[in-house]
C-alpha cells in the first residue's frame, strides 16, 4: 500500500502545474495556473510586509519595521559597492526584484499541502533573468552608445588575439541570463527534491523514521539559509551587470 | 568638538552626544568583524562551489547552443559545433576566473 502510494506520489511530484482555472485565447494556454497563484501570492505578501513596515515610520523601529530596514540595507549596499552612486536609480527594480524572489523562495518552503516553489522553475527564473539582461544591454548601449562593444574587447589586449578573445567575451556575456536563471532554479530544485526524498523516508521507515526526520529538519535550515542566499545571490549579480553596463569594467 | 578626547573623568555626566554617531560606527564595525567569518562559513562555501559550477556549465550551453544552430543553418554539422563548444569552455572559465578574481578582491 505504501509503496504503491509512493510511487503514485513521487518527490518531483510537488513541481507539477496545475491549471486552476482554464483559459484559451486563440489556442494559446493562457490558463490562471498554481504558478500563477503562487506569484500573486508573493507579490501580494511583499506588498502587504513593506505596507505594514512602514505605516508606523517610528523612529525606532518594530520588529516589522526593522526587518524591513534591513532588507533595504541589504540591497541599497549591494547596489553602491557594486555600481556606485549611479546605481541609486536602478534601487526600485532590485530591490522588487529581490523581494519578490525571496518571497517565492520562502512561500516555497512552507510545508502545506499544494505548496509550490515559483522560483524553481527555469522558465520563471529565465525570464526574470532575461529581462534583466535585455535592460542592463540597452541601459548600457543607451549610456554609451557605440563604445559599449568595448566591453568585450579588455583593455590591454594586442591586437591579434581580439579574433579569438571578442567571441569568447560575446559568449561569456550571453551566458549571463543562463547561469543566473540556472543558478536559482537549481538550487530550489535540488533542495525540495532532496528535502522530499527525506521526507518520504520518514514514512517509508515507520518507527526508525527518526533518523531521517532529524536530517530533514537539518536539511530545512539549510534550505531556509538557502533561500535567503539565492534571492541575495540573484540580486548582487544583476548589481554587477547593471555595473558593467554603466561603468564599462572600470574599477 | 573635541572628537577623539575622552570625557574628564571628575564630572559624571555620560559621554557627549557629539561623538555618539562615531561610537556606534566603531560599534558596529566591532560586532560585524565578530559576526563576519564564524556566520555561515559552510552554506557560503557551498554558494561559492554552486556559482562557479553554472558559470562553467552555462556559458558551455550557451557555446554550444550557438554552435548547433550555425550548423543548421549553415550546413556545416558539426564543425561549428566544435569550434563553439571549445570557444563556450573557455568563455565558462573566464567567466569563473573573473568572478574569482572578485570575490579575492571583495575577501
Amino acid at each position: 500500500m505504501e509503496h504503491e502510494e509512493a510511487a503514485a506520489h513521487g518527490p518531483l511530484d510537488q513541481f507539477t502545474i496545475d491549471r486552476l482555472i482554464p483559459i484559451h485565447i486563440g489556442g494559446i494556454d493562457a490558463s490562471f495556473t498554481n504558478a500563477a497563484l503562487f506569484m500573486l501570492i508573493s507579490v501580494a505578501l511583499v506588498t502587504w510586509f513593506l505596507m505594514a513596515a512602514t505605516r508606523g515610520g517610528s523612529l525606532v523601529p518594530g520588529r516589522l519595521q526593522s526587518l524591513a530596514e534591513a532588507a533595504y540595507g541589504l540591497v541599497a549596499s549591494a547596489l553602491r559597492d557594486n555600481v556606485g552612486p549611479e546605481g541609486k536609480k536602478y534601487f526600485p527594480f532590485v530591490f522588487s526584484l529581490f523581494m519578490f524572489i525571496l518571497f517565492a523562495n520562502f512561500i516555497g518552503l512552507i510545508p502545506v499541502p499544494g505548496s509550490f516553489t515559483v522560483t524553481s522553475h527555469i522558465i520563471v527564473t529565465f525570464a526574470l533573468a532575461f529581462f534583466i539582461f535585455v535592460m542592463v544591454t540597452l541601459i548600457g548601449l543607451a549610456r554609451h552608445k557605440l563604445h559599449f562593444f568595448s566591453l568585450f574587447l579588455p583593455a590591454g589586449v594586442p591586437i591579434y588575439l581580439a579574433p579569438l578573445l571578442v567571441p569568447i567575451e560575446i559568449i561569456g556575456y550571453l551566458t549571463r541570463p543562463i547561469s543566473l536563471s540556472v543558478r536559482l532554479a537549481a538550487n530550489m530544485l535540488a533542495g525540495h527534491t532532496m528535502l522530499e526524498v527525506f521526507a518520504g523516508f520518514v514514512i517509508a521507515l515507520g518507527i526508525f523514521g527518526f533518523a531521517p526526520f532529524l536530517f530533514v529538519i537539518a536539511i530545512y535550515g539549510l534550505e531556509v539559509i538557502v533561500a535567503f542566499l539565492q534571492a541575495y545571490v540573484f540580486a548582487v549579480l544583476t548589481c554587477l551587470y547593471l555595473s558593467d553596463a554603466i561603468n564599462l569594467h572600470k574599477h | 568638538m573635541t572628537d577623539d578626547k575622552p570625557p574628564p573623568p571628575a564630572d559624571r555626566t555620560p559621554p557627549a552626544l557629539g561623538d555618539f554617531g562615531q561610537r556606534l560606527r566603531r560599534a558596529q564595525g566591532e560586532s560585524e568583524q565578530t559576526q563576519g567569518p564564524a556566520s555561515g562559513v559552510n552554506s557560503r562555501g557551498l554558494g561559492l562551489a554552486f556559482r562557479m559550477a553554472t558559470e562553467l556549465v552555462a556559458a558551455l550551453i550557451v557555446g554550444g547552443g550557438i554552435g548547433w544552430f550555425l550548423d543548421r543553418w549553415l550546413g556545416t554539422r558539426p564543425w561549428l559545433l566544435l569550434v563553439f563548444l571549445t570557444l563556450g569552455m573557455a568563455a565558462g572559465m573566464l567567466n569563473a576566473f573573473r568572478e574569482a578574481k572578485r570575490l579575492e578582491r571583495e575577501g
